[in-house]
């Protein structure tokens, strides 16, 4: 029977045939339809989750409060999911890639400050970290053969070491100006740049994981390794091009980080920034066994965790408590999933 | 031990091919050959060194001493990729297909058609559709993923795919296996018709005697990285390969026996 979600190839598109749907009306049938699409569930638990925050206080959709869920929390969470994504499908993991976050921000300062190279330049080294830091990873896992939780557990603290011994662990606030300069479109600015950067690299990556053969062959690394390597597609190509994707998109996050807080801050470099990407991946039906996963999943598995960060700060939450009811709403949202998941199979026989 | 004369119309000719794994011999003089639209069944028991000369002939590894030739040309193999472009393909055991993806997705594998930088899914599904028609291939719905057809469906499509690329010489690695007999039909009708077609050379690696004699023109039995027989099918009955192989191991047997 019908079970697109099996495919990422069909996200997205009603399936051909219709299980049954007889005596159903076309409205019923779209519902059905829903359900059987992974992304449907955590759609509908992110357009819920916005909705409770709205009618609990309607401050939640006020300008400071909006721009604080889509314009910081949403894309931080969102670009480094993208990458994660494509990592978890093929079967990897970057647990690097948070600290990547604070150690592009210092290397891209440093180079304009002491070494004064000029700022687009030193961006785009920044940038390029990203691409050696990910190259690094593949080569570790990939080359080396050691699992990616290892691997990017040490170049996660090689990274974080490195910024916290070169920056004294001390903040630079604001950015030097000739930084400052870029920041704007770069996406730090408060003029939705930085969401305006997160849906156009969402688009960028649905189309790539859904419509190139990259994407249809990080499936297949993913689904079934030794099937792809006699098939001759290059898994360690694949894979070390998904740890690039990763580190890139983690140096992005960095810089927009940088330029949002206008602060260099050593803080920004922890687990975190990782952990929301992975459980915004994981929530949007991205199967942590490698195979499966959607990009638009994602998407909405990061407003969800987004809703849930500025919800419970306006309603008063403690940045400490916030943790408890983050990892407890995360959990249920995981639950929920598997749970829905078992329901489709079920009912897609 | 008996060997067939060669024809100089050889598709593939192997000769005094061996491989080593470090201190452990997997083939130790593996001699062969295949005539253009020929069925050769490759038996013996697990172990023999089957697998070894199918990874060497797709081009996944490389023989340690010995030459394989081509149309007569000698060749050798640096890749699966490389093997295949130069007409040699395998259909693996279950191994090859991967669930999560449709049986168009799986069919074109590697060699996706394009359209710029995107993926051309529409001619996809309709190539994959004709040519799973014109095999005789019954499958439900193209765009379903892999992981709901049967084992029998699975290779038949595996088979199909790699007809696609119309490969000079199709290795089969045990096709039929873990198959019922209705199962097993799919494929050996499959085989049949592309007997018929003569285009394609084939070498079936099993270790089920009866089915696989009723396709193949000729035997070649291996056993202890030795081809140790070639005969032709209508010379020989399962009954007698059967014999062969139970008498080797109970001389193993009483050898080991008297050993200790």
């Amino acid at each position: 029977m019908s079970e697109t979600t099996h495919s990422p190839g069909m996200v997205g598109r009603p399936s051909g045939s219709s299980a049954g749907s007889n005596g159903r009306g076309s409205l019923g049938k779209l519902l059905g339809q829903l359900v059987r699409q992974r992304e449907s569930t955590v759609f509908v638990i992110a357009v819920a989750s916005f909705i409770g925050f709205w009618l609990a206080n309607s401050s939640f959709v006020g300008k400071a409060s909006l721009s604080d869920t889509f314009n910081n929390t949403f894309p931080a969470i969102i670009i480094i999911a993208l990458g994660e994504v494509l990592l978890l499908i093929c079967g990897e993991i970057d647990l690097s890639v948070g600290f990547m976050v604070g150690f592009t921000p210092f290397m891209t300062y440093f180079l304009t400050t002491y070494y004064h190279v000029p700022a687009l330049l030193a961006i785009l080294i920044g940038l390029l970290l990203g691409v050696v830091v990910g190259w690094v990873n593949g080569f570790l896992t990939v080359t080396v053969g050691l699992p990616s939780f290892i691997t990017t557990l040490g170049t996660g603290f090689v990274l974080w070491g490195v910024m916290l011994y070169t920056s004294h662990a001390e903040p630079v606030a604001p950015v030097p100006p000739s930084l400052a300069r870029y920041g704007s479109w770069i996406g730090g600015g408060n003029k939705y740049s930085w969401l305006i950067w997160a849906v156009v690299l969402t688009v960028i990556f649905h189309i790539l994981l859904t419509r190139t053969r990259w994407g249809l062959h990080t499936v297949s690394v993913g689904g079934n390794l030794l099937g792809s390597q006699e098939a001759g597609i290059s898994v360690a190509r694949i894979k070390y091009g998904n740890f690039m994707f990763t580190g890139v998109l983690g140096a992005l996050v960095g810089l927009q980080t940088m330029y949002y807080v206008n602060t260099i801050d050593p803080n920004s470099a922890s687990y975190t920034p990782m952990f929301n990407a992975v459980t915004a991946a994981v929530i949007g039906g991205t199967a942590m066994l490698g195979g499966s996963g959607t990009i638009v999943g994602a998407f909405f598995g990061a407003i969800v965790l987004a809703n849930l960060s500025t919800g419970f700060a306006i309603e008063g939450v403690s940045a400490n408590l916030l943790y408890v009811i983050d990892g407890a709403a995360i959990l249920i949202a995981m639950v929920a999933n598997v749970q829905l998941a078992r329901l489709r199979e079920r009912g897609g026989r | 031990m008996s060997e067939a004369a060669t024809h100089t119309g050889d598709v593939l000719r192997v000769e005094h091919i061996s491989k080593n794994y470090g201190a452990v011999t997997a083939l130790t003089d593996v001699s062969l050959h295949l005539g253009k639209g020929e069925i050769l069944g490759l038996i013996g028991d697990n172990g023999a060194g089957k697998s070894t000369l199918l990874k060497i002939l797709c081009g996944f590894q490389q023989p340690s001493a010995g030459q394989i030739y081509l149309d007569g040309q000698p060749v050798m193999f640096k890749s699966v990729d490389h093997a295949r472009s130069l007409g040699i393909d395998a259909v693996y055991q279950d191994l090859a297909m991967v669930n999560q993806l449709t049986i168009y997705q799986n069919m074109f594998l590697n060699r996706e058609k394009v359209r710029g930088l995107l993926l051309n899914n529409r001619a996809m599904r309709r190539e994959a559709r004709e040519h799973l028609d014109e095999m005789g291939v019954r499958i439900p719905d193209i765009n379903s993923p892999v992981a709901k057809l049967s084992g029998g469906q699975r290779q038949a499509v595996a088979v199909a795919r790699s007809v696609f690329s119309n490969p000079k010489i199709l290795l089969l690695d045990e096709p039929l296996a873990a198959m019922g007999v209705k199962e097993g039909a799919i494929i050996l009708d499959l085989v049949t018709r592309l007997k018929q077609q003569g285009e394609v050379s084939i070498i079936i690696i099993a270790h089920n005697y009866g089915q696989v004699l009723q396709v193949c023109d000729r035997v070649n039995m291996i056993q202890d990285g030795r081809i140790t027989i070639d005969k032709r099918s209508s010379e020989t009955s399962a009954e007698e390969l059967t014999e062969i192989v139970v008498a080797e191991y109970r001389k193993a047997l009483e050898e080991r026996q008297r050993s200790t």
